[in-house]
């Protein structure tokens, strides 16, 4: 399903889940991503390894490491996407310089053909993006997915709203990704999120780890995003399917 | 004239711009609307100069190096950032930023550092200012850098040691930028180069800039060539800043490694491709996938895989000239400058000084030389390369 569809018939208490592509093995998201599907999540948000993550923390670099040294590529990440079959929204964030590589108008057509909907580029700008990309994401069907943090100003939260079409990716704390802080210090930004009454669905990430914090933040936004607390659970997996499905189910 | 500088929307041509997630636009679009205001101010220009001179300084000599000239049959000058309190040009742009921070009412500070140069400029701008300093390091340089990581600790400032990566200045800088990110509203990040999202390559090139401001009243005539090395590139930016529409030949220098055809190289210019790194689209040495390469060289003030945007532009504009040196070739220049001059520059600086063996000069041309730090620190690689340990 295309993400922006999801959006148009449920924004209640979504569920999305972040894996690294490559990690824990080279080939392990042919496995993850039907479990995920299978247990219930709602947006699958794919990695692509980077050698210089500048927004993520340890366990995010890790597997972002490990999976460059499986031998990941972005050509192999969509080479492996082709492959699998799923309903579950299909989302792909990563740094600009791997999509620039790879050659913007190649990669958002590979999107498009293997069924990927949505990105997040956390160091692509808005005002770069609106200037040079947006119409070939458009073309594309993709759509632009940008972050907020608590201290993005109302007036920049108002103008990121105008330019989304799936949702925005509320970051709960100024942190790197696996930050420990505690989600419940959120609640009032989270309220005053709420009260703006956005056009854009909310997502809320970062620091988000059970069901509790997913139940907490969905009073204020959409759903939540789990990225470090999932990879940790998976890092050193005997059973990657099993264990996904757990994962899953113990949160929603 | 041609303008070399960068516009209003961050760029020298295609390069620069702010390629910076959104938990850094606070404090990076901060930076970008008030720093030209804040830096241009008189109270600001006196409070720096003032510091320059009394406390760095400054001016540095522009000293004629007479053995060496008849070593080379030319005329060789050196400008002596090594002279400056602290040993290397670094601080220039460390007390220029740290005014900047106070001004912005920032408590806290940090920094990255390759070399240890910039982290003991850092750290000793916040002793000066009583801020607190937190100094990012390469868990290798710690190493290779021990001298300087005891400097930095006895001035209050801490070492934080980076394991990710090629544990080396690269990392150290991704760490930085991280920590900036998890302390927005109390923390300035004072980057050591003409790195980084705009404005930092405009900020810390005009206060490098001091360096060829001096030179222009120390010589009478323009110079036919300037040589420096360049690694991020603060100092080579600080020494042709005010040359830019002179007709004198820029010279850069990068580090090779093991040579520019091996894959134990720093050489950016040569063997980067466009990419984005720290923030900045630059040259940048990478694989087809875009993965950041982990560079080599001996020198680990030189010792990083991307270079500052206005260097790439000013390559692709043909107003500088760009080339390497391999850590050989610096090593047997330094040991040269030692014998001649009784002056042992740093690691960095000996890749300038290696370029006048490729330079094909004139008997009557005028050299300048940025000698941009010196080598205390580097005794024990030096040491280990007269016994022919290298």
């Amino acid at each position: 399903m295309n993400i922006k569809s999801l959006f148009e018939t449920k924004a209640e208490k979504l569920l999305n889940i972040y894996i690294t592509a490559g990690f824990p093995k080279l080939n392990s998201l042919e496995q993850i991503i039907p479990a995920l599907s299978n247990a219930g999540t709602d947006i699958i948000e794919i990695g692509i390894p980077y050698s210089d993550p500048i927004s993520d923390g340890p366990t995010i670099q890790m597997s972002n490491a490990q999976a460059i040294n499986n031998g990941i590529t972005l050509e192999a990440i969509f080479n492996q996407l082709e492959k699998i079959e799923v309903n579950t929204p299909l989302v792909l964030m990563g740094y600009f310089n791997s999509i620039l590589q790879f050659g913007i108008k190649e990669f958002c057509k590979q999107c498009k053909n293997v069924g990927v909907s949505g990105l997040i580029i956390p160091d692509l700008p808005i005002d770069v993006y609106l200037k040079k990309y947006q119409s070939t994401f458009v073309e594309n069907e993709l759509s632009n997915i940008f972050l907020i943090t608590p201290e993005t100003s109302e007036e920049r939260i108002q103008f990121i709203d105008r330019h989304s079409s799936s949702f925005i990716f509320a970051v709960s704390s100024s942190s790197t990704t696996g930050n420990s802080k505690n989600i419940e210090d959120s609640q009032e930004y989270l309220q005053g999120l709420k009260e703006m009454n956005l056009n854009t669905s909310i997502l809320v990430g970062f620091n988000i780890r059970n069901r509790s914090n997913y139940e907490f933040v969905s009073q204020y936004a959409s759903g939540a995003i789990i990225g470090s607390a999932f990879i940790k659970h998976i890092n050193n997996s005997q059973d990657i399917i099993d264990d996904v499905s757990n994962f899953v189910k113990n949160i929603k | 004239m041609k303008n070399y500088q960068v516009d209003t929307n961050g760029y020298y041509g295609e390069y620069g711009g702010a390629y910076i997630p959104e938990m850094l636009y606070p404090n990076v679009n901060q930076l970008q609307y008030t720093y030209l205001n804040i830096i241009q101010s008189e109270k600001f220009k006196k409070e720096f100069e003032d510091l320059l001179k009394n406390y760095v300084g400054r001016p540095t000599p522009l000293y004629y190096a007479k053995r060496l000239s008849a070593y080379y049959k030319t005329n060789i000058y050196l400008k002596r950032e090594d002279l400056c309190h602290t040993g290397a040009h670094k601080i220039n742009n460390a007390l220029g930023q740290i005014l900047l921070a106070k001004n912005l009412n920032k408590k806290r500070i940090i920094a990255e550092t390759g070399a240890g140069q910039h982290g003991v400029a850092t750290a000793t701008a916040c002793a000066l200012m009583g801020m607190e300093c937190d100094i990012f390091m390469g868990a290798k340089d710690i190493q290779r850098q021990a001298p300087n990581v005891e400097r930095m600790k006895m001035m209050g400032a801490r070492v934080v040691p980076v394991h990710s990566g090629s544990k080396t200045l690269k990392d150290a800088t991704n760490e930085a930028i991280r920590d900036w990110i998890n302390n927005p509203s109390n923390t300035h990040y004072i980057i050591g180069s003409v790195v980084g999202p705009h404005p930092y390559p405009d900020m810390v090139a005009r206060f490098q800039s001091v360096i060829s401001a001096e030179v222009k009243k120390q010589l009478d005539t323009n110079p036919d060539y300037i040589i420096a090395c360049i690694g991020g590139g603060s100092n080579a930016m600080g020494i042709f800043y005010h040359y830019l529409n002179d007709a004198v030949k820029l010279i850069g220098v990068e580090a090779a490694g093991h040579g520019t055809e091996t894959n134990m190289s720093a050489a950016t210019l040569a063997l980067g491709t466009k990419g984005v790194l720290h923030a900045a689209f630059s040259k940048v040495m990478q694989t087809k996938d875009g993965q950041v390469i982990e560079p080599h060289s001996i020198s680990a003030g030189l010792d990083y895989p991307g270079i500052g945007p206005q260097h790439a532009f000013l390559e692709d504009e043909g107003r500088v000239m760009y080339d390497s040196v391999t850590d050989k070739e610096a090593l047997i220049a330094a040991k040269l400058l030692s014998k001649t001059e009784g002056i042992i520059p740093a690691l960095e600086s000996a890749h300038a000084l290696a370029y006048l063996e490729k330079l094909a000069f004139k008997d009557s041309d005028n050299i300048v030389i940025n000698l941009s730090g010196r080598g205390d620190k580097d005794l024990e690689t030096y040491t280990k390369f007269d016994q022919n340990e290298y």
